[in-house]
């Protein structure tokens, strides 16, 4: 049933000053980007806020920043200007796959990273390449800016560490060497599906071994999720056919997959093994 | 909710209304303005048949809320059409890519955008580029001869 677009309100902010103030004085206004989520709520009839607030052109929140020592995206920068980035495509290559992946052209045109992530879906595209990339949040209020770590963002199904009156100026990109970087979605269909597994991959390689190793998936947890138990197991040593058996069985320990419409945990246990042998098995 | 004023350019021409601010702007074109050749399918952003030019990119009018839009450039399928058949509409015709009509006023405007973006798709593009439009009854590959075609002519 649809909603009643009476009984909501929609507010544009001049200013990222503005949208702080409304989102910062207590009362029921919540945050909206480029509505590719929210919307698809409020045209089902479960939008569960009544009042909108929009960050206006949101200037503040656009740009893409390359500096020495990282990369800093605006929240509202959409999947399009992320994928044709040229330092990202050469950099974050993980990034750019994932926001190619991401609806067809029309939602990559409206959707922002900032908005995929504040969403807070486990399916999200993005989110488990910034966990593989180890990325940093900014997040501000009218009390002030602070930085968190991506790592520790998602607390549990939808739960963040973000107050209501708090919201993501940017995504920060630590820049650092990365040979290996592999990710891969199941998904029902190649365009426009919603992820069944998403797997991603970044390491260095030191020999036959492994380093920095960094592993997260998405669509196996009520969180995007880092695999950290696993990354530990790969560090240990040569990638041989035992230490692939121990970090099958870790990674395996780590996900709680359920099952769902898009898939069952049977299946998604049984990919989310195959990426991880399949991509040792490449690098090894 | 107060009503909101809202402005836009059109099809080229300039616009304004005073409506509610979550009203979307696919209602807004239908509904307020009369063009219903934009059409709702999914009303989900999954079908792409209320697709639109939206500042010069394409968007699904089912995901807008009209006053985050207000000042915006919109083109529908109307601008398309108003001076005769544009070519990808003519390639559309002749390699048969339309059949119940639904989903072909969002493919056309899709492919437009595309070959804007990239004139000389390969077979790969152009069904990235149109993945995002749905439709039940062609099968795609007609569709996707109409782009080639279209492009060919375009030089």
């Amino acid at each position: 049933m649809r909603s009643s677009v009476s009984e909501y309100d929609l507010v544009v902010a001049k200013t990222l000053t503005d949208a702080l103030a409304i989102v910062g004085n207590g009362s029921h206004w919540r945050p909206i980007a480029g509505g590719t989520d929210l919307m698809v709520l409020f045209n089902a009839g479960r939008l569960p806020y009544r009042g909108l607030v929009s960050n206006g052109q949101g200037e503040e929140l656009r740009g893409i920043e390359v500096r020495n020592n990282d990369i800093s995206i605006g929240a509202s920068v959409t999947y399009t200007e992320i994928r044709n980035h040229s330092v990202l495509i050469s950099e974050f290559p993980l990034l750019c796959q994932a926001a190619s992946w991401t609806g067809g052209v029309a939602t990559q045109n409206r959707g922002t990273i900032g908005g995929n992530i504040a969403n807070a879906s486990p399916a999200a595209d993005s989110c488990p390449m910034l966990l593989a990339y180890d990325a940093e949040l900014e997040l501000v209020s009218t009390c002030g800016r602070r930085r968190v770590s991506y790592a520790s963002f998602h607390k549990e199904y939808k739960q963040m560490q973000l107050r209501p009156d708090e919201l993501i100026t940017s995504i920060i990109l630590p820049r650092k060497e990365r040979v290996v970087q592999y990710a891969r979605k199941v998904g029902t269909r190649k365009a426009q599906a919603i992820a069944k597994v998403l797997f991603a991959l970044t390491a260095n390689r030191d020999g036959n071994a492994l380093r920095d190793v960094r592993i997260a998936l998405g669509s196996v947890a009520p969180i995007p999720l880092r695999c950290v138990e696993t990354e530990k197991v790969l560090e240990k040593g040569e990638v041989t056919p035992a230490l692939v058996k121990i970090a099958k069985e870790t990674i395996a320990r780590e996900i709680r997959p359920i099952s769902d419409v898009r898939s069952t945990d049977e299946y998604r246990s049984k990919v989310t093994l195959n990426l991880l042998g399949a991509v040792l098995e490449s690098v090894g | 909710m107060a009503l909101c004023s809202v402005s836009l350019l059109l099809n080229g021409e300039r616009r304004v209304l005073q409506t509610h601010p979550m009203k979307r702007l696919l209602d807004v074109i239908r509904e307020d303005f009369g063009l219903t050749g934009t059409k709702e399918g999914c009303g989900e952003g999954e079908c792409g048949a209320c697709s639109v030019i939206l500042n010069g990119q394409l968007a699904n009018s089912c995901l807008v809320p009209i006053l985050q839009v207000d000042g915006a450039t919109v083109c529908t399928i109307e601008e398309v059409g108003k001076h005769g058949l544009h070519p990808v509409q003519q390639a559309f015709i002749e390699a048969g890519g339309a059949q119940c009509g639904i989903c072909t006023p969002g493919m056309v405007l899709a492919s437009i955008e595309l070959l804007k973006r990239n004139p000389h798709p390969t077979l790969e593009e152009i069904r990235e580029g149109l993945a995002g439009n749905l439709c039940r009854c062609t099968g795609y590959l007609r569709i996707f001869e109409a782009v080639q075609k279209a492009a060919e002519r375009a030089g």
